[in-house]
């Protein structure tokens, strides 16, 4: 697989700031890779460093093979997507678009032919005449796509596109953008803080805290294997509970974990490596990975129970926000809408239990950043 | 509308409305009635168009004009040219501590009236003014030269003279102009020429016009900075008005003469307007 987009060892410093600090990655042709992490943390300078609005203080960035250094952003095979889309406003969508072409001065009848395949290819044909300000959040974002991509750069790079749209039309872009790439085959690098667009739409992720990548990976193992406690609690929802390591023993081949949280309740859990008998760890729990009034013949299960505060109705995602009895400590745990557990009302006294495959250890650090 | 509403409107309006009518529209109906109104043989006062004629047949008098209206066109281009990377500067490429400190610094000297900024213009450059004596003292010239009083010296006062007018609008419409325009365009493969051509200029161009008209407008009517600096061979259209009305005590004359200098400004902005596909509406908003 040809590589489009290298990142080697980059880093930036701002005076007495570090915004990136030494990046590595690698982007093959025809993916759709996403930079996901929290506002600041330096996501956004990555970006303009790739499409040359930064240059790295040190590292290297080359696009199709080609060292970047030195390279300004309009000579360079790559183009932004602003997050406001920076469509022009004196301008109607077939001039918006050939705006990139009429720079490398593309004959008229060129432009036009291209401009029309282009707008027929992001969905809107015909639309050469019409106004910047007549078009809706989805058209706009169709045509600030189009206009990057009648270029035909190695990658298109895009800042939070839907940042700005409402949740109905965000979700509809989410499939849309993605349905778009694939048609396509254009190289994707697409930054956001969202974490749900970063896991439907991509490929691979890399999340990103405080100028670093914490875990590049594809979007499952992100969820089902996090490396890091900030990724853990980072993507997707996550219970975080603080215990000590007790034991370890051999179950099956395998080494499982005894640990007692705070409140002294004894779990196992699947073992990780690094971690010995006596110290610290926080147990990362996720609320569909905790069992409600489980079975009793399940033997492997770790058993607690809660008591219920409220109850967080939100469809198919709906929550528990119940409480230790032990420490008031708060959990979430998912409520599936099966009409199953219509009977829990705040208050009430469930039991709850969880495997130990489900749980996942980190070393605890004595301050969590 | 209710009722109390439609009054209150009318208390607010009637004060304009007079100030309107008796200082604008009724000294314009009386100049227009004195500019079609001159002595006949008899020495009788009449209807007659003498006045215009008198315009077409003395050529200093078409000359200044035609002067004139070349000149305020020239200065309002060169005002554009020199604000605009000015403006550009304070509003976008400084840092935004400076903005309001640099934006104080280009208007503090219109604080002083005009008169004393051409006074001090004539100390800096008349034959035994300051710059002909540092010049003299370098060695760089052995005799003084007059610098005042020739037509580029004259341009020079009226574009400083008209500096404020153009920034401002220019400041104000350059503040909103977002960022992410310049970079999107710099990122598509535009450079300095085309992004400046292709987005800044259009998008800036009703803070233009509207800079333009005002600057336009103060110059065609300047009579200070061209009677002072421009000397006995820089002609202005508003120093014959003058002349007419206080030297010649030729009212008829004058109020032609104003009247003419009202159709030309109107025409030309007119034709500004119409060539940047701006309105009025939009322009003064």
């Amino acid at each position: 697989m040809q590589t489009d987009l290298s990142v080697i060892n980059v880093t930036k410093t701002f005076k007495d700031f570090t915004a990136v600090e030494s990046v590595s990655f690698d982007v093959e042709k025809g993916r759709f890779f996403s930079i996901l992490g929290p506002s600041g943390c330096g996501k956004t300078t990555l970006l303009r460093m790739i499409s040359g609005f930064f240059e790295p203080t040190s590292g290297v960035i080359e696009i199709n093979g080609k060292n970047m250094a030195g390279i300004p952003p309009n000579k360079r095979p790559v183009n932004l997507i602003f997050q406001n889309l920076a469509l022009f406003p004196m301008m109607n969508v077939g001039q918006n678009i050939a705006f990139g072409l009429e720079r490398k001065k593309e004959k008229r009848v060129v432009i036009r032919r291209k401009t029309a395949e282009i707008l027929e290819r992001v969905g809107l044909p015909g639309f050469e005449k019409k106004k910047v300000d007549q078009l809706s959040g989805g058209q706009r974002q169709r045509v600030a796509i189009a206009r990057s991509l009648i270029l035909e750069p190695a990658v298109l790079l895009l800042d939070e596109p839907l940042g700005a749209l409402d949740l109905k039309l965000r979700e509809q872009m989410k499939i849309e953008l993605k349905t778009l790439q694939t048609q396509v085959g254009t190289t994707f690098v697409y930054i956001t803080h969202d974490q749900s667009e970063a896991l439907v739409m991509s490929d691979h992720v890399a999340v990103m805290n405080k100028g670093r990548f914490e875990q590049v990976d594809t979007p499952r193992n992100l969820y089902s294997k996090p490396l890091t406690p900030f990724v853990a609690r980072f993507v997707g929802e996550n219970n975080q509970w603080p215990a000590r390591m007790t034991g370890i023993n051999t179950i099956d081949g395998g080494k499982q974990a005894s640990i007692t949280t705070s409140e002294g309740l004894a779990f196992k859990a699947v073992m990780k490596a690094g971690i010995d008998p006596g110290e610290a760890v926080d147990l990362f729990l996720r609320p569909e990975s905790i069992v409600l009034e489980p079975d009793p013949s399940i033997k492997t299960l770790n058993r607690f129970s809660i008591r219920v505060q409220s109850i967080l109705f939100d469809g198919a995602n709906s929550r528990l926000l119940a409480l230790l009895p032990e420490s008031g400590r708060e959990i979430q745990i998912s409520l599936p809408q099966t009409r199953q557990f219509d009977h829990i009302q705040p208050g009430s006294k469930v039991e709850a239990g969880w495997a130990p495959e489900s749980g996942i250890l980190f070393p605890a650090k004595p301050v969590t950043p | 509308m209710n009722k109390g509403m439609r009054w209150g409107l009318l208390i607010f309006i009637l004060p304009v409305l007079v100030w309107l009518l008796l200082l604008i529209v009724l000294p314009q109906v009386d100049m227009a009635v004195m500019a079609i109104r001159a002595d006949n043989e008899w020495g009788e006062k009449g209807f007659s168009l003498a006045n215009f004629r008198v315009f077409f047949s003395e050529p200093i008098y078409w000359r200044t004009f035609a002067r004139t209206a070349v000149f305020s066109v020239l200065v309002t281009f060169l005002t554009f040219l020199i604000t605009m990377p000015v403006a550009f500067y304070i509003t976008k490429v400084v840092s935004s501590r400076f903005q309001g400190f640099l934006t104080v610094l280009t208007l503090l000297p219109f604080w002083v009236s005009e008169l004393v900024r051409v006074y001090g213009w004539m100390i800096l450059l008349r034959e035994s003014g300051v710059i002909n004596h540092f010049l003299i003292k370098s060695g760089i010239l052995n005799k003084p030269v007059e610098l005042l009083y020739n037509d580029a010296t004259m341009v020079m006062g009226l574009v400083y003279t008209s500096m404020l007018f153009m920034l401002v609008p220019l400041l104000s419409v350059l503040e909103n102009l977002d960022n992410n325009l310049i970079e999107a365009a710099y990122d598509l493969g535009g450079n300095v020429w085309s992004i400046t051509t292709k987005i800044i200029i259009p998008y800036c161009l009703p803070g233009i016009v509207s800079g333009s008209i005002v600057v336009f407008m103060l110059t065609l009517g300047n009579y200070l900075t061209p009677n002072l600096m421009g000397g006995k061979n820089g002609l202005w259209f508003t120093e014959q008005i003058y002349n007419q009305f206080i030297a010649s005590f030729n009212w008829n004359q004058g109020s032609a003469f104003g009247f003419l200098l009202l159709i030309l400004s109107s025409a030309i902005i007119w034709i500004g307007l119409k060539l940047t596909h701006q309105s009025l509406g939009k322009v003064v908003q």
